[in-house]
């Protein structure tokens, strides 16, 4: 199945495939994952150069958190390439993982550790260098220096959250998945985690974010893309689109289906 | 930090967990304690059949007490998505199973120890010189325990119903180690010694050195979405 409304935009989307003239921080060919009977992606593909700021847009259930499992290495594909940074999220999936950092509405972080015990854990599993002042640097980066002695328990779900984007960017990877990250967020917190993520764009840093959210995902986004029912149909650059009328957009995407193929 | 030290990691920050919380250590000890005692209302003291009883009450307290911790051990990574904050770390898969299973032996076995205690003062039980071989005999029934109970949490970790999924997979599995220690406890506390058990305790070594080398060897596939 594919959508009406996006056929073109889809054929954009793979012009922009053929032409790998600098190294891809995220390289993805025919990815399939099947989940028993279930296909959750069904022929992905998408190249990423470094630097870029994407935003995954679609419905619940559409395969957004599973392509984002596949390129954290948390999933396995079931078919289909998965590069990050030139190395295979199945064969090299330890060096994948140092390159990747991951901020999702669940915070991984403990309850009954203090903020500054949290970033410390991490920092020995990722094993980053002089980790305690690491863990110090983004805490106040993160304005969360005074309360890094409390439990996370005691934080509210802002503090958690900017929390989690210290944790994800202790061992600074070169490629952060955001999925959907301003789950469960009042409009303050929401906010100020935005102010934080555009803080992090610094020219280097590949992003890809999945949100329902479409004034916040085209915040700051340089390349918007839907995916509906395991597959990519529209991909864009911010500049090449009339963001007003992207609401639109989506919702054309998401609800008109061409005819079957003959 | 080395593969050693990262397993620590995990051990330390599951034990201050564990030691703020508390809830698991307190679940185990009273629900360990709660059995040896509601026992002892059964059977008349001093009687033969007290004295055949009271190793399959000590071992099945243990038991009981030992299935809370290796439950909840992988359990208490499920809230806010701890487990796949593991997962996401660049560590060998066994960093994480050595880091849950150390944690999980010496919270075993701190509960071994207060049941044990407990039950020589409800059961009047004489240790005299038995007290190295049901010392040693606990040490075993931990690593077994353990191991193989961390196992199996982290594979029923991920199902709504993980307690009965657990107890249904692992009480079966650990009956030879259960009648295997109260087999010996009993020998041990009517004078012989653990020489004179014949090959029980080799089948305990056995057990808890296949169980670990299956499940270092396992866990990753265990672990796999």
């Amino acid at each position: 199945m594919t959508t009406r409304g996006a056929e073109s935009e889809v054929a954009g989307s793979a012009e922009s495939l053929e032409a790998p003239t600098v190294a891809a921080a995220v390289l993805v060919r025919n990815l399939r994952k099947d989940y028993g009977h279930h296909e959750a992606l069904r022929g992905v593909d998408l190249r990423l150069d470094p630097g870029t700021f994407l935003t995954i847009f679609g419905p619940n259930g559409a395969g957004k958190t599973t392509f984002m499992k596949v390129l954290s290495t948390l999933t396995r594909p079931t078919e289909g390439i998965v590069h990050v940074g030139g190395k295979d999220v199945v064969k090299d999936a330890p060096e994948v993982r140092k390159r990747v950092g991951v901020i999702s509405h669940n915070t991984y972080l403990y309850a009954q550790l203090t903020g500054l015990e949290n970033l410390e854990f991490y920092a020995g599993m990722y094993r980053v260098p002089n980790g305690r002042q690491r863990a110090l640097s983004l805490l106040k980066r993160m304005d969360l220096f005074t309360r890094m002695d409390d439990r996370v328990g005691g934080y509210s779900r802002g503090m958690q959250q900017r929390l989690s984007v210290a944790r994800a960017l202790l061992h600074d990877p070169e490629l952060l998945l955001l999925d959907e990250p301003y789950t469960g967020l009042d409009q303050h917190a929401s906010r100020v985690l935005a102010e934080v993520l555009q803080g992090l764009r610094d020219g280097t840093r590949t992003v890809i974010m999945t949100t329902h959210n479409i004034q916040e995902g085209l915040s700051g986004c340089d390349r918007v893309a839907i995916l509906v029912e395991g597959q990519f149909v529209y991909d864009r650059r911010v500049a090449d689109i009339d963001t007003s009328s992207f609401q639109h957009t989506y919702f054309t995407c998401v609800h008109e289906e061409l005819p079957e193929e003959d | 930090m080395s593969f050693f030290s990262q397993a620590w990691a995990i051990v330390r920050k599951d034990l201050v967990t564990e030691l703020r919380g508390a809830s698991t250590i307190v679940s185990m000890v009273l629900l360990g304690l709660l059995v040896v005692l509601v026992f002892n209302f059964g059977v008349e003291p001093g009687t033969a059949s007290a004295s055949l009883a009271r190793s399959g009450v000590l071992w099945s307290a243990f038991l009981f007490s030992g299935v809370i911790a290796v439950g909840r051990s992988f359990a208490s990574e499920k809230e806010a998505g701890c487990m796949d904050g593991l997962l996401l770390c660049p560590v060998d898969r066994g960093v994480i199973y050595l880091g849950k299973l150390i944690g999980n032996l010496i919270l075993v076995f701190a509960t071994g120890l207060i049941i044990l205690l407990f039950w020589t003062a409800i059961y009047n039980v004489g240790i005299g010189g038995a007290w190295f071989g049901l010392l040693l005999l606990l040490v075993l029934a931990t690593i077994g325990m353990s191991t193989l109970g961390t196992l199996f949490a982290a594979v029923a970790a991920g199902v709504r119903a993980r307690d009965a999924l657990l107890t249904v997979f692992i009480f079966p599995l650990l009956i030879p180690l259960v009648i295997g220690a109260a087999h010996m406890s009993t020998m041990l506390l009517s004078g012989k010694t653990l020489g004179e058990a014949g090959m029980w305790p080799w089948i305990l070594v056995v057990y808890d050195v296949v169980f670990l080398a299956v499940s270092f060897m396992v866990f990753d596939f265990v672990v796999e979405d």
